[in-house]
């Protein structure tokens, strides 16, 4: 997600050229999202061999891990930005951390359905107690929190620092909660329902999860640099280049 | 800097001497919760043995996050914070003065409390040992992250529920190695490796949290 | 010794002040006039280094304060609109954690005449959530008189809510600091009949800054 490119960085950190930058980027990114995703499916759905134990309801991981996968790296990201954020003092990391949260919490809620989905064929039941779905309705609190806090404070410049102290006492969390969930999960599991390695990993399979993983990437990169850019002329629609842009619209 | 970390516990501390309802309240609320949990699944021996740590532990959780709201709230309202950011020593040291007291009148009463509520539940003794032990080492670390929730939220329209939903996925990993201690002495393993885990987060909250709330303040008063 | 370079204020959406420079000197009064809104408390709150500029910065003794908070802290009192007092505890209790908070802790005989100072040592073992406004006003300056050491006093809307005699109280009290080369900063809607040398005034609605005698 590096935004460095023939020009000095600096140039780029400025929320006016980032705009330009962002509306000329994001199309590509989509176009690679569309591609890698319908690659990663078509390797899920028609290549990858039909599992000896779960029939064909396995497939389901080819979205539910990649989705789980691109919600921690997400809050990573977004942890690393809202970190530059307050020690450097530019608005545009915080505006980029701000416009990554809501796709984070998507590719969350996608990984606790797609788990859901998963586990009715195979374990008759809806919800599965089992560490990564529980971290994930974990990660997804972190999430909402770090979105209503914004949302809750009215000053722009508290709201970004407080989320920003918040998304980093979180990235700090994550791996303790996620150890914790692992180890309550490994003590309280009587017959192993474990999601992460029921299908034996096949060559093709794991092809599959990371084509699929990189598409969730396009994808969260398109569509964080089309919010950032709401947000930037939200935020800025006070200054002139923003009011010319508009009035251009119309 | 000792003597203004003293300064602010004996001011906190009068303070809830002169308004004894604030000890009370986190006391009253924890024992009722614990006691709806019966009523809700039935009094049935075995089943409320099994219950007992959660059931105890999330009460201390719930009990220790509707206390936050008397952590700065009140001193932001009546101007004492913005005196406490001028004072001339590291904000931290004030913080950790401020959770210190809160601990005092929200924790430690809970930590007395246990036993007795753990004999409602049928608990065995060692079991009922284990439980305070965790929760003398769990609750410092609930008021140590609870006030990073509470600096964050300073003067935010909706701040009571906003905190439980910052706060309460932080409080997870106590949770659970709280409640496995005392599963795991009730199960008849030891519950050591618990309560060394418990004591890292201790040791770990002590750093790094009051650091994190000073700086929130800071923006909070900003 | 406090200096401030190209001070710039942004308030969410807007911009209370720019390019505000001043310098103040031992044994001189800084009051801070404009309209309401104009931005005299957060001036007063950049001041104190509760609140960053948006631009600009302030140095004290020539170091920037953004490097030492503490140490600028210690050398400062502030009292704003709110007086900083808990209502559960007496006016004497109020002020000695105050002080000692503070950094100058007093003991009982200095506190009670702080307490007298202002009129009000008779409220001394009263809480302060029975006191009416003037008087927990007196509370939260009394303070000052237990202060003569620090140099620098800042004050926001000091004389609000207080009678004549305190009025006249509050200003002996800034004139003798300003005598024993102390600085003061204050905002007011009143005129200020502080006697003293020098009189700075900085006034946001003309963003001029000028050194009247007085």
């Amino acid at each position: 997600m590096s935004k460095s490119k023939r020009v000095s960085w600096f140039y780029f950190s400025s929320p006016q050229t980032f705009y330009g930058l962002a509306g000329r980027l994001q199309p590509w990114f989509s176009a690679l999202a569309v591609i890698f995703c319908v690659v990663g499916l078509y390797i899920g759905f028609f290549i990858a061999p039909t599992d000896a134990q779960q029939g064909e309801s396995y497939r389901i991981i080819f979205i539910h891990v990649p989705s789980a996968w691109m919600s921690m790296f997400i809050y990573l990201v977004m942890g690393f930005w809202c970190g530059v954020g307050l020690v450097f003092n530019t608005r545009l990391s915080s505006m980029w951390a701000t416009a990554l949260a809501p796709t984070g919490a998507l590719f969350t809620f996608i990984a606790l359905w797609t788990g859901a989905l998963w586990g009715k064929p195979t374990w008759g039941t809806w919800w599965v107690w089992d560490a990564r779905l529980t971290s994930e309705l974990i990660l997804l609190f972190l999430y909402i929190g770090f979105m209503a806090l914004q949302a809750a404070i009215d000053d722009q410049r508290r709201a970004d620092k407080a989320g920003a102290v918040l998304a980093l006492v979180g990235v700090i969390n994550v791996p303790i909660i996620y150890f914790s969930v692992k180890w309550w999960s490994t003590l309280h599991q009587g017959s192993s329902v474990s999601m992460k390695s029921a299908p034996t990993m096949a060559m093709t399979m794991f092809a599959g999860m990371i084509v699929m993983a990189l598409g969730f990437w396009m994808y969260s990169i398109a569509t964080a640099l089309s919010r950032v850019r709401c947000v930037i002329l939200e935020r800025e629609r006070h200054t002139e280049w923003v009011m010319a842009e508009i009035g251009e619209r119309k | 800097m000792i003597r203004t970390l003293g300064w602010v516990i004996r001011r906190d501390l009068l303070l809830v001497f002169r308004r004894r309802g604030d000890v009370v309240n986190a006391l009253v609320f924890f024992i009722i919760v614990v006691s709806l949990f019966p009523l809700g699944v039935g009094p049935e021996a075995a089943q409320l043995r099994n219950m007992a740590p959660g059931v105890l532990w999330v009460a201390a959780l719930l009990a220790c996050m509707l206390s936050l709201a008397r952590l700065f709230a009140p001193d932001h309202q009546d101007g004492t914070l913005e005196q406490m950011l001028l004072a001339g020593e590291p904000l931290v040291i004030l913080v950790m003065g401020k959770v210190i007291s809160h601990w005092l009148v929200s924790g430690l009463p809970l930590v007395l409390m246990a036993p007795l509520l753990g004999l409602q539940f049928d608990l065995p003794g060692d079991a009922l040992a284990v439980l305070c032990l965790s929760l003398l080492i769990g609750t410092p670390v609930l008021s140590l992250v609870g006030s990073v929730g509470a600096a964050l939220t300073l003067g935010v329209r909706g701040s009571g529920a906003l905190v439980a939903l910052l706060v309460l996925p932080l409080y997870v990993p106590v949770l659970i190695f709280g409640a496995g201690s005392v599963g795991a002495v009730a199960a008849g393993l030891g519950a050591e490796p618990h309560l060394m885990l418990l004591g890292g987060f201790l040791a770990l909250a002590l750093v790094l949290a009051p650091w994190a709330s000073a700086a929130a303040l800071r923006i909070a008063m900003e | 010794m406090l200096e401030a370079r190209h001070l710039e204020c942004t308030r969410g959406e807007k911009k209370l002040f720019r390019d505000l420079s001043f310098k103040l000197g031992r044994g001189q009064l800084l009051r801070v006039a404009g309209a309401n809104g104009s931005g005299k408390t957060s001036l007063l709150r950049i001041m104190c280094g509760l609140l960053s500029p948006s631009a600009g910065e302030l140095r004290w003794q020539g170091r920037p304060i953004r490097a030492e908070r503490e140490e600028y802290s210690r050398n400062l009192v502030f009292i704003g609109h709110l007086n900083g007092l808990k209502d559960d505890l007496t006016a004497l209790e109020n002020l000695r954690f105050g002080a000692a908070l503070g950094g100058v802790p007093a003991d009982l005989d200095h506190a009670l005449a702080g307490l007298d100072r202002f009129g009000i040592a008779h409220c001394a073992e009263l809480p302060a959530k029975v006191l009416s406004q003037g008087q927990r006003r007196r509370v939260a300056l009394a303070r000052l008189a237990l202060s003569p050491k620090v140099p620098l006093w800042i004050l926001d809307e000091p004389f609000s809510a207080l009678d004549v005699t305190a009025v006249a109280e509050l200003e002996r009290l800034l004139a003798a600091h300003i005598a024993s080369g102390g600085m003061v900063v204050l905002t007011t809607h009143q005129e200020v009949q502080v006697v003293t040398h020098a009189v700075l005034r900085v006034d946001l609605d003309l963003h001029t800054a000028a050194l009247l005698a007085a």
